[in-house]
C-alpha cells in the first residue's frame, strides 16, 4: 500500500494535532491523553470525550495512529481499557504541522504581529 | 441509565466501538466532581458533547455511504436506471392526483374559519332534489328565525353588459345581500365595503370589482373608485377593488354587487335563484345548526303548506360544495394512483431483493472484514433512499408535466383563485412519499440480505437465492399483474363509456353551427316588440349572408345548466303532483330547421305568432305522449309559464339537459308571445347559425350585424355548437386519458417486474437449465418451460385482479353511463393486453435461457 503524503493531510485539527502530541511519547488510553492535553495547556483544552473519540476515530481511518497488540507493562496497564500509539505517518503529520504552524509564525513575526522576540 | 440513553445518539458502529470508554470517562469525571453544582455542570457538558459529537458522527458515515452508493449505483445503471424510472411513475402519478385532490377536497378555502362556513339549500326530498336554490320567501325565514349563525347572506351569479367607458363586454358577476364579505371574512384592498344601506331597494347603484377586472380593463388606475360604469345600462359607482386572492362564489366571477330584496320579493317561494351563505355561531356545531334548522322547516312547511311542501333545509359546508362527480373522480384518480403507486414499490422492492440476494458476496466480504449488520443495514437504506427521492424529482417532473390535462378536471367552482398547481405542500407530499418509499421498500431487502449473511455466503458455488425470497418476489409480481389488471379493466370500461356517449343521438345536428350571444340588458329591452326589432335585424341580415343557411334566436341552447323548468298544467289533472313539468325555451320561427331538431307533426312557430294571437306552443314528442297517449296533440290546451297555449307543432326530442341526464319534454314558444316585462331571463339571447362558411369567415360578418342592430351590444359565448355537445363528454375523454396512462404505466410496471424475476431466475438457475439440456432437453423445451412459469405468474395476478377489477366496476358503475362492469368487449381486450404483457416480459429470459450453453454452465461453478 502506498504511503500516503502527510502534507495532504494539513491543517490538521487542533485536537488531531493535540492527540498526536500526547501519544508521541507513549501509548496513552483516551482519558489519559484528555489529562495530557488538559496538563500541557495549563487546562485551556479540555478534550470532551465525544470529540476525543471521534478524532480518534478518523486518526485511526486515516493510519495516524494505531492500536498496539502488546499492552503496557502490567502494573500500569488497565486491561479494560484502549490504548493508542502514534504510527510513522502520525509523527511525519505532526512535524509537518508543527512546520506549518513555525512559518506562519515566522510571517507573521516579520510583520510585527508576532509576541516574544521581534 | 441516561448515559446509557444519551449515548444511544451516536451511530451504533461507533457506539460498539468506544462508548464504554466514554461512559467510563465521563463516570470518572463524576466520581471527581467536588460538589453537586459541579456534577450537574459535567452532565450539562456531556450532554453538549453527545449531541455535537454524534450528528457530525452520523453525517460522517451518511457521507460514507453516499459515496459508496453513488459508486454502487454507478456500476450497475441498468439497475438504476430501472428503479429510478419504477419510482418515478409512481411518484408521478400520485403527486398529479394528490395536487388535485388537494385542490378540491383537502386545501382549506382562503377564508377565516373557513370550516364555519355554509350554505343552506331547500330540500325537496319527496322530488329527489335535496339541494335546491332558495327561495327569497324561505331565505328572509330563516334568517330571522334561526339562532344558530353569527349571520344568514344570499347572493346570486349573473352576467352583465359592461359599459359606459371603454368598448362594451360580457362579465360573470355575483349579486349579494351587505352581510356575505362580512361573513366571509373579506374585505376590498381598495375603496370600502357594501353597506346595510346599499342593499336597500332604491339606493344608488354600487359594484366592487375583481383584482383581475381592475388589472385588465382599468391598468390598475386607483381613480377608478368613484367612477361610474354601467351594468346593463344600469349606473353603477365603483366603491371598492377586491383583493387578488378573492373569488367567490367562483373563479370566473370579476364583479360584486348588491342583492336587492322588496317586501314583495319575500313573499315568493317558488322562485328558486339562490344562495344562502352562513356561519356557524361560536359554540355552535352543525349537527345542532342541522337540528335547528330542521325545526323550522317544519314551522315553515305548516304555515305555507302549498308552497313548502314536503320543502326542509339542508346544511352543507362550502368546502363540500364541489359536486359530487368532481369528487368521486378524484378519489377514482387517486385510487388509480397508489395503485400504480403500489405496483412501483413492489417493483422497487422486488429490484432490491434480486440485487440484495445477489450481492451476498458482497456483503458477506463485508460482514468478515468487520463491518456491523446495522452499518450494512444503514448502507442499503442509504442506497433504497437515494433511489427513491432520484425516482421522486423525476416524478415530480412527470406530475408538472401532467398537471395542466389535471387541471381540465377540476370544474372552476370553488371560491379560490388559483387552478391546481404543484406547490409547497403538493411538493412535501411527494418528497415525504418519496421517502416512505425508499425507507418502507428497503428495509425488508436490507434486513434480509444481512440476515443471510453469514460465512457461508462467501463459500464458492452456492446458489445465490434461495426459494423464500423467489416466492415472495413472485407473489409482488402476481400482486404487480393483480393491480394493473385493475387499472386496465377500469380505464377500459370508462373508454366504452366515453365511447357510448360519443355516440350518443343528442336530438340536433351540432355541425356546422356557430352560436353566439346577445343577451340584452333590461330593462331597455323588457319590451317584446322592442327585442323583436333586435332579433329581426339580426336574423334577416345573418340570413342574407351567402353561405348560411339557416339562422335562429333561442333562450338557452340546449345543454347549458340552465332554462328554466315550468309546471305543466292540464285541466283535470293535479299540478301538485310535480310531475308534470316541462322545459321552456323561447324561439324565433326557423330554430328547428337550423338546429337540425325534425318537426314531426303540425307547424314551426311562425312571425304571425304575436301577442294579438292565440298563444301556442310546439311540444316535443315526449310530451305528447305523455299528456294525450295515442291522441293527437294538435290544438290541445295547456296551461304553462303564466298562459293558455294550443299546441301547433310536434318536434323530436332532444338532450336538453346534456348527453349523460334524462331531460324532461319540451316546449317551445315563439318568441314574440311574451308579455312586456314577463320572463325577461328567457328573453331569447342564443343566436344559432348555420352554414358552411368557417367560423373565422363568419364570425366578423355576424359582429357587424350586431352592431348595426344596437352599437352597445356586446357579443360573448362564441363557439361552435359542436363544441358544446364536445364539451360534454370533454372531462370524460381526460378521465380516461389519465386513466389510460395510469393503466398503461402499471402495465409497463408488471412486464418489468416479470421480466426482472424471470430473467433472475434464469441467472440462477443456469447450471439446472445445463443440465437438463446435457440429459436432451431441446431449447424448444427450455424457452416453454421459462415462458409458463412467466404466465402462471400472470394468471395468477389475472384470477385476482379479474375479482377486484369486476368490483372496481361496481364501485365506479356511476361514472360508467349504463355501461355494465361486465363489458365483453373490455374483458377481452384486457385479456388480450395482459397476455401481451406477459409475452413481452417473458419473452427476453426465456430466449436467453434457451440460448444456455449446457457445457459452459455446468462447467462454470
Amino acid at each position: 500500500m502506498r504511503q500516503p503524503d502527510p502534507a495532504a493531510l494539513l491543517p490538521l485539527p487542533e485536537a488531531v494535532f493535540h492527540i498526536l502530541l500526547a501519544v508521541a511519547g507513549e501509548d496513552r488510553h483516551g482519558y489519559a491523553i484528555i489529562q495530557d492535553v488538559a496538563a500541557r495547556t495549563g487546562g485551556e483544552i479540555k478534550l470532551s470525550p465525544g470529540t476525543l473519540y471521534r478524532s480518534i476515530q478518523r486518526m485511526l481511518e486515516q493510519g495516524l495512529i494505531v492500536e498496539p497488540r502488546e499492552r503496557p507493562e502490567p502494573e500500569l496497564d488497565d486491561e479494560r481499557r484502549r490504548y493508542y500509539r502514534i504510527t510513522p505517518l502520525g509523527r511525519a503529520a505532526a512535524e509537518a504541522e508543527a512546520g506549518r504552524l513555525a512559518q506562519l509564525v515566522r510571517m507573521a513575526r516579520r510583520r510585527g504581529f508576532a509576541p516574544g522576540k521581534a | 441509565m441516561l448515559a446509557g440513553l444519551l449515548l444511544r445518539l451516536y451511530p451504533a458502529s461507533f457506539r460498539a466501538e468506544y462508548g464504554d470508554e466514554i461512559a467510563r470517562i465521563f463516570g470518572e469525571r463524576r466520581r471527581r466532581a467536588a460538589n453537586p453544582l459541579e456534577a450537574v455542570a459535567l452532565w450539562g457538558g456531556f450532554i453538549a458533547d453527545t449531541v455535537t459529537a454524534a450528528v457530525p458522527a452520523h453525517l460522517d458515515i451518511l457521507r460514507q455511504d453516499l459515496t459508496y452508493t453513488g459508486r454502487a449505483l454507478r456500476r450497475s445503471s441498468g439497475f438504476t436506471a430501472t428503479a429510478l424510472a419504477v419510482v418515478a411513475l409512481g411518484i408521478g402519478a400520485t403527486t398529479a392526483a394528490f395536487s388535485i385532490a388537494d385542490y378540491l377536497l383537502l386545501r382549506p378555502l382562503p377564508f377565516p374559519e373557513p370550516g364555519r362556513l355554509v350554505k343552506l339549500w331547500e330540500d325537496d326530498a319527496r322530488q329527489g332534489y335535496n339541494f335546491l336554490d332558495p327561495a327569497p320567501g324561505n331565505y328572509h325565514d330563516w334568517k330571522t328565525m334561526s339562532h344558530s349563525f353569527t349571520g344568514v347572506e344570499a347572493y346570486s351569479t349573473l352576467s352583465a353588459n359592461l359599459a359606459g367607458d371603454t368598448s362594451p363586454e360580457r362579465l360573470d358577476g355575483a349579486a349579494m345581500t351587505s352581510g356575505v364579505l362580512g361573513l366571509l371574512g373579506a374585505a376590498p384592498a381598495l375603496g370600502r365595503t357594501f353597506s346595510a344601506a346599499d342593499d336597500s331597494p332604491g339606493a344608488p347603484g354600487v359594484v366592487i370589482l375583481s383584482d383581475g377586472l381592475w388589472r385588465r380593463r382599468y391598468g390598475a388606475d386607483p381613480g377608478v373608485l368613484g367612477r361610474t360604469v354601467r351594468l346593463d345600462d344600469e349606473p353603477y359607482t365603483v366603491i371598492g377593488i377586491m383583493p387578488p386572492g378573492f373569488a367567490f362564489p367562483a373563479r370566473n366571477i370579476e364583479f360584486w354587487k348588491t342583492e336587492r330584496f322588496t317586501e314583495d320579493d319575500f313573499t315568493q317561494r317558488d322562485n328558486y335563484y339562490l344562495r344562502v351563505l352562513a356561519r356557524l355561531a361560536p359554540g355552535v356545531t352543525l349537527e345542532s345548526a342541522r337540528e335547528e334548522m330542521r325545526a323550522i322547516g317544519a314551522r315553515l312547511e305548516r304555515a305555507w303548506p302549498k308552497e313548502n311542501r314536503g320543502i326542509g333545509v339542508r346544511i352543507s359546508t362550502l368546502r363540500d360544495d364541489v359536486a359530487q362527480r368532481p369528487r368521486r373522480l378524484v378519489m377514482v384518480l387517486a385510487a388509480a394512483a397508489l395503485c400504480v403507486l403500489l405496483i412501483g414499490c413492489a417493483n422497487l422492492a422486488g429490484l432490491l431483493l434480486a440485487r440484495a440476494t445477489a450481492r451476498r458476496r458482497e456483503f458477506a466480504v463485508r460482514t468478515a472484514i468487520g463491518a456491523g449488520r446495522e452499518r450494512l443495514v444503514r448502507q442499503l437504506l442509504t442506497e433504497s433512499v437515494v433511489l427513491a427521492l432520484g425516482g421522486g424529482v423525476f416524478g415530480i417532473a412527470l406530475a408538472a408535466a401532467a398537471l395542466p390535462l389535471l387541471a381540465k378536471l377540476a370544474p372552476p367552482v370553488l371560491p379560490v383563485a388559483q387552478a391546481p398547481s404543484l406547490d409547497p405542500r403538493v411538493l412535501g407530499f411527494a418528497v415525504a412519499l418519496s421517502l416512505v418509499t425508499g425507507i418502507g421498500f428497503g428495509v425488508a431487502p436490507a434486513l434480509r440480505a444481512c440476515s443471510a449473511t453469514r460465512l457461508d455466503g462467501l463459500r464458492e458455488g452456492m446458489r445465490a437465492g434461495g426459494g423464500r425470497r423467489e416466492r415472495l418476489r413472485g407473489a409482488l409480481v402476481i400482486a404487480e399483474v393483480t393491480v394493473s389488471i385493475v387499472l386496465l379493466v377500469s380505464s377500459g370500461l370508462l373508454l366504452r363509456a366515453l365511447m357510448r356517449l360519443r355516440d350518443e343521438n343528442p336530438g340536433f345536428r351540432a355541425e356546422g353551427i356557430l352560436t353566439l350571444r346577445t343577451a340584452l340588458p333590461m330593462p331597455r329591452y323588457a319590451v317584446t316588440s322592442t327585442r323583436f326589432q333586435f332579433y329581426r335585424q339580426v336574423l334577416d341580415g345573418a340570413r342574407a349572408i351567402p353561405g348560411v343557411t339557416g339562422a335562429a334566436y333561442t333562450s338557452f341552447l340546449p345543454m347549458l345548466p340552465m332554462g328554466g323548468i315550468f309546471p305543466v298544467e292540464l285541466p283535470g289533472r293535479d299540478r301538485a303532483s310535480g310531475l308534470h313539468s316541462a322545459m321552456l325555451r323561447v324561439v324565433s320561427p326557423g330554430y328547428f330547421d337550423a338546429m337540425g331538431i325534425a318537426l314531426r307533426m303540425g307547424r314551426d312557430v311562425s312571425d304571425s305568432d304575436t301577442l294579438k294571437a292565440p298563444f301556442t306552443a310546439v311540444v316535443s314528442e315526449k310530451f305528447a305522449r305523455q299528456y294525450w297517449p295515442g291522441e293527437n296533440p294538435l290544438g290541445r290546451h295547456f296551461g304553462f309559464a303564466f298562459f293558455d297555449r294550443v299546441v301547433v307543432g310536434v318536434v323530436a326530442d332532444i338532450r336538453a339537459r346534456g348527453l349523460e341526464r334524462a331531460s324532461e319534454p319540451q316546449v317551445y314558444l315563439p318568441y314574440q308571445q311574451i308579455p312586456d316585462g314577463y320572463m325577461t331571463f328567457h328573453a331569447p339571447k342564443d343566436l344559432v347559425v348555420r352554414s358552411t362558411l368557417p367560423a373565422a369567415a363568419l364570425l366578423p360578418e355576424l359582429r357587424r350585424i350586431v352592431a348595426a342592430a344596437d352599437p352597445a351590444q356586446p357579443i360573448s359565448d362564441v363557439l361552435p355548437l359542436s363544441a358544446l355537445v364536445e364539451a360534454e363528454t370533454a372531462p370524460r375523454a381526460i378521465e380516461v386519458r389519465v386513466m389510460g396512462g395510469f393503466a398503461a404505466a402499471a402495465l409497463l410496471l408488471a412486464a418489468v417486474g416479470l421480466h426482472g424475476l424471470l430473467l433472475f431466475t434464469v441467472t440462477l438457475r443456469r447450471q439446472e437449465i445445463g443440465v437438463r439440456m446435457a440429459l436432451g432437453a431441446v431449447p424448444g423445451d427450455i424457452l416453454w418451460m421459462v415462458l409458463g412459469s412467466g404466465a402462471r405468474l400472470a394468471l395468477a395476478g389475472a384470477v385476482c385482479g379479474s375479482a377486484l377489477a369486476y368490483a372496481a366496476g361496481r364501485a365506479i358503475e356511476s361514472l360508467l353511463a349504463g355501461v355494465s362492469p361486465a363489458d365483453a368487449g373490455v374483458w377481452t381486450a384486457a385479456t388480450v393486453l395482459c397476455a401481451g404483457m406477459t409475452l413481452v416480459g417473458s419473452a427476453l429470459p426465456a430466449i436467453r435461457a434457451a440460448r444456455v450453453d449446457p457445457a459452459g454452465a455446468i462447467r462454470s461453478d
